[in-house]
């Protein structure tokens, strides 16, 4: 499991970072959400793989930490979701409102000169 | 005796000059000016008169009774620093009116103008001149409300109008802290008399009721200097004529805030408190507006904050306080209105001449008016602080109490660092100033041919600009005696005489000048260049590989017992498909975009489906309605984007290979690096964290057994907060963004593909989906009411509670068009968003109604009938209250980009010029 994870945050990242690098808007927006899946996955791993043990506890009595999956890493990502949704969602306005004003969807508001 | 008279008549003279441009004609351009400038000059006679007396170190006193009842006296006063102030304004108001009577329009009223601008004149002067604290705060309210006169003086223009409000509002809200200050000060010295005030600072400091009149006394300074954060009204007063833009706003009515500060160091200074609040609010400012002013692109802009930096840099020598200091502070005054007040009438005279202010549409204007353009490159050098200039002189004096050590605090040891970044950045936009305006290519395409000003109308400018160079060459033998005098009558004592000197040796406030002149005309050059957007990205990401290589290398290393957790097969062909998904929507995204979303939707999937597979249900509830939302939001934004059918030619040309080929390696380097990194931390044994406490303290102290939620909500509810703050900012940026939308032409065009379906309408081609979506509303609300209620002990809550209002909001966009729904359904998301962020707050706030800090949650069941036993914390407010946040912010992106539809469907429909649709809209 933890080889399949890992190698699947590595294609995502390549995925991700691959397009941030491309000329257009839309690939970079994309490449964005893919980099946004790889970081939170990462993050999420950190709290190492756990199987059928989510952290909701027993009203009461005591509570054994190591039978449950980690819980911070999950919080953060959770925020992260969260923002990298606002980031992508200000990213497309921007993209938008920039093809309306420059007429072109390149990154820099104007076609490469040759 | 004849010189207290002569103070009265002083004061007395601008009003009288106010009474006789009220009785002009109002064509009467050369009376005004003539009468207005006589009686001005007639005061700079007396003035001179008074020279004598003051020199000596005395303090001239003029007295008339007002209310005697109150202890309120027309009570004037004039020493060395008065003196030099009430000399600058009468001279600049002189050179004004010369200005004004050539840059008015033949149309403009006269009476009210010259009047209002005599009236100021008057008011600053009896403020200069004031004995008495109250009444000084009288003619400070006098001085607003007649700038929001002259602002407003085209009051036909709306920018003018609101310019003017906003000056009146932020400058008088000052006036009346500063009035409160000033009663409080004089309960605390118990006399009203400025100079028995100025006398008992000791007493002022160690009253209790120091701080409160400190700090009310600084938001009169701050908001009528113009600092940060209350500078913001000074760039929207530039819609005043330029005249008094030259006059107010750079020379005169925005000096009175430092006036202030310096007159009362002495009184209110010599704390730490006052340090810090005045010297790093002049140090911000200082830093701030010169970095804003270099990427204005109108004229006055760039000027307006170009002051707002100077006066930073006058309020931290204020705050600084030392007799150096003061002295500084002082002499910058002085430079700063003759250099400013000249800049202002050179950008009035390219405005009228040429008919804009737009740097970028200016250039080259050194053709035409070559006299000017001398006129303005001198001034602006003495902005940026040339040696030989006078601005040179008093900003080297700014540099050297910026390097001296004065209390050892990180404040004071920060100071020339931050002297020299700005003193960069004031360079660099004296230079943009002169660089693009007079030299470069012919204009093109302005609204009048420019040429040379009447000679008059450029005599105060070629004035000033000689006074710039005269003080710059010789200031020990101009200003240095009379400066010397004002410093003194503010200190008190005697100071040491300081020989003000062009030539100092090679010393560090001249390497720091030298820094500043280099550094910002490299900083100048480097803007001129185009920066494009992939370079820097690229940079970016091979120094964050670099840094990750640096740090890892060696010390990256399996465990000795690595974990494995037993590998599904499921999870394994799950991911190859996610995998697949991944590279293909790389490998779409710039032919085929609408297959890209499909292909990152599938990633998000798959992303999701391992979250609820590794035991993070909250994470896969979360992810699924984002990834639903996120796919409708790019699938809306695809509309805009041009077509894309054809392959772009220099796509198969060898550079766009290379291109491609580099990246690719950065790619996968950075790829097999994460996933490396990846693999090795999640085989290392975890080790006991702060997570097994949140484990331990869900349930007892924050009464959920939901952990991820209770940390959310409850233990750090803090950070949550923040987020949901951050989602509020990035919903009404993207509406602010979206209002003035105008998009490309050939998005208006109709699709060939659409053109067909026009007879069609969408309902019919839609019938039975659109019923079941109507239906499913009410069904997708009480879904989101469930998830909501549960989230504090079971997977839910009020992120995802409100995304599934707002897919269920969006899923009646989908089903009817536009008009259909924004006629039933009536969501106004900014009070939603407003109404969640104050419930969020209040519930922080509100745990110190119980003497907890803030954000304390308190956690109780409660057993609702039919529904059952409830979590009812304190934290489910909270969570409604972000719940709410999240339904005004998500719906307003989608309905603002949603709408833009229906806003190209009318500007097709104007352009087509159809009748009847006009009448339905």
């Amino acid at each position: 499991m933890e080889m399949v994870l890992s190698a699947a945050i590595g294609v995502l990242g390549a995925s991700g970072i691959w397009l941030l690098l491309r000329p257009r808007t839309f690939q970079v927006i994309v490449g964005l959400c893919l980099l946004s899946y790889a970081v939170n996955l990462f993050i999420f791993s950190m709290g190492r793989l756990t199987l059928g043990a989510p952290p909701i506890m027993p009203k009461g009595g005591f509570v054994d930490p190591t039978a449950y999956a980690d819980p911070l890493p999950q919080a953060l990502v959770l925020t992260a979701i969260v923002i990298s949704f606002a980031t992508t969602a200000l990213f497309l306005v921007v993209m938008i409102a920039s093809r309306g004003l420059t007429g072109t969807d390149h990154v820099d508001g104007q076609e490469r000169e040759p | 005796m004849i010189e207290q008279n002569l103070l009265l008549i002083l004061v007395g003279l601008p009003f009288a000059a106010a009474l006789a441009a009220t009785t002009v004609r109002a064509k009467a351009h050369g009376a005004a000016a003539w009468v207005s400038g006589l009686l001005l000059a007639i005061g700079l006679g007396l003035l001179a008169l008074l020279y004598a007396p003051v020199s000596e170190g005395q303090v001239v006193r003029g007295r008339l009774e007002w209310v005697p009842s109150l202890g309120l006296d027309l009570a004037f006063r004039m020493d060395g620093f008065v003196w030099l102030f009430v000399t600058l304004v009468f001279a600049i108001a002189i050179l004004v009116l010369v200005y004004a009577r050539y840059y008015l329009s033949p149309s403009d009223p006269v009476p009210r103008f010259y009047a209002f601008l005599m009236a100021f004149t008057g008011a600053m002067v009896g403020m200069l001149m004031s004995g008495n604290i109250l009444m000084l705060v009288v003619f400070w309210e006098l001085t607003s409300i007649l700038s929001f006169l002259l602002v407003g003086y085209w009051h036909q223009g709306q920018a003018a109008r609101d310019g003017a409000r906003m000056a009146l509002i932020v400058t008088g809200a000052g006036g009346l802290c500063l009035l409160l200050s000033m009663v409080i000060l004089g309960q605390i010295v118990g006399s009203y008399d400025l100079d028995r005030v100025l006398a008992a600072g000791d007493l002022v400091r160690a009253d209790p009721l120091y701080p409160l009149v400190l700090a009310l006394f600084l938001l009169g300074c701050f908001t009528k200097s113009a600092q940060m954060p209350f500078h913001f009204w000074l760039p929207g007063a530039m819609a005043a004529p330029t005249p008094v833009s030259a006059f107010l706003h750079s020379a005169t009515m925005v000096k009175a805030g430092v006036f202030l500060l310096v007159r009362f160091s002495p009184v209110l200074g010599q704390t730490d408190l006052w340090f810090y609040a005045v010297t790093g609010t002049g140090m911000v400012t200082l830093v701030l507006a010169s970095i804003i002013a270099l990427f204005r692109h109108d004229l006055k802009g760039l000027l307006a904050y170009s002051t707002i930096s100077h006066l930073g840099l006058i309020t931290a020598l204020a705050g600084i306080g030392s007799n150096g200091a003061i002295l500084a502070a002082i002499f910058h005054i002085v430079n700063h209105a003759v250099f400013k007040a000249s800049l202002f009438m050179a950008a009035g005279i390219i405005d009228h001449e040429t008919g804009t202010r737009d740097m970028r549409r200016l250039s080259g204007l050194m053709r035409y008016m070559p006299m000017t353009g001398a006129l303005a490159i001198i001034a602006s050098a003495a902005m940026a602080g040339v040696p030989l200039l006078n601005g040179f002189i008093s900003k080297e004096m700014f540099f050297a109490e910026a390097a001296d050590w004065h209390n050892g605090t990180w404040l004071d040891n920060s100071l020339p660092w931050l002297a020299t970044i700005a003193g960069i950045f004031a360079v660099a936009y004296s230079l943009r100033f002169i660089a693009t305006v007079f030299f470069g290519p012919e204009p093109v395409d302005l609204p009048k041919t420019p040429h040379e000003p009447p000679s008059l109308m450029r005599r105060p400018v070629e004035l000033l600009v000689l006074v710039c160079l005269i003080v710059g060459i010789l200031p020990g033998l101009t200003l240095g005696p009379t400066l010397n005098l004002a410093a003194q009558s503010v200190m008190g004592g005697d100071l040491p005489y300081k020989d003000i000197a062009v030539w100092h040796g090679f010393n560090l406030p001249l390497v720091m000048s030298l820094v500043a002149l280099a550094a910002g005309a490299l900083l100048y050059l480097a803007l001129g260049q185009k920066i494009a957007l992939q370079p820097q990205l690229r940079l970016i990401i091979l120094l964050t590989i670099a840094a990750g290589l640096a740090t890892l290398w060696g010390s990256l290393r399996q465990a000795p017992s690595p974990l494995a957790t037993d590998l599904n097969p499921a999870f394994a062909l799950m991911w190859a498909v996610g995998g697949v998904c991944a590279v293909g929507a790389a490998w779409m995204a710039k032919y085929h975009r609408f297959a890209a979303v499909v292909l990152l939707g599938g990633a998000g999937v798959v992303t999701c489906l391992t979250f609820a597979w590794l035991s993070a249900p909250d994470l896969a509830v979360t992810q699924l309605l984002v990834e639903i939302v996120t796919t409708v939001l790019l699938l809306l934004g695809l509309r805009w984007l041009p077509k894309r059918r054809e392959e772009i030619a220099e796509d198969k040309l060898l550079p766009a290979r290379i291109r491609r080929a580099r990246d690719f390696v950065i790619a996968v380097v950075a790829g097999s690096g994460l996933a490396g990194m990846a693999y090795v931390m999640m085989t290392w044994p975890l080790i006991p964290n702060v997570g097994n406490w949140f484990l331990r303290n869900a349930y007892g102290e924050g009464g959920g057994t939901n952990v991820v939620n209770v940390i959310l909500v409850d233990f750090r509810a803090f950070d949550t907060f923040g987020e949901i703050t951050v989602l509020a900012i990035v919903g009404i940026t993207v509406y602010a963004l979206l209002r003035r939308f105008r998009p490309a032409p050939e998005s208006i065009m109709l699709d060939e593909d659409q053109a067909g379906l026009e007879e069609r309408t969408l309902a019919d081609a839609l019938l039975v989906p659109s019923v079941i979506m109507r239906w499913m509303f009410p069904v997708m609300l009480v879904l989101a009411a469930y998830l909501f209620l549960r989230g504090h002990d079971l997977p839910g809550g009020g992120f995802a509670a409100g995304v599934t209002v707002s897919v269920a909001i969006l899923l009646q966009y989908l089903a009817h068009d536009v008009r259909w729904v924004e006629a039933r359904l009536t969501v106004l998301p900014i009070r939603w968003m407003g109404i969640g962020l104050l419930i969020a707050g209040a519930t922080g706030v509100g745990a110190f109604l119980f003497g907890y800090p803030f954000l304390t949650m308190h956690a109780r069941y409660v057993d609702i009938p039919l529904i059952g036993e409830v979590p009812a914390a304190t934290a489910l407010i909270f969570d409604a209250g972000v719940f709410s946040l999240v339904v005004g912010a998500t719906v307003l992106m989608l309905i603002a980009i949603a709408h833009q539809s229906l806003r190209t469907t009318r500007m097709r429909e104007r352009d087509s010029g159809d009748p009847t649709e006009k009448e339905a809209a």
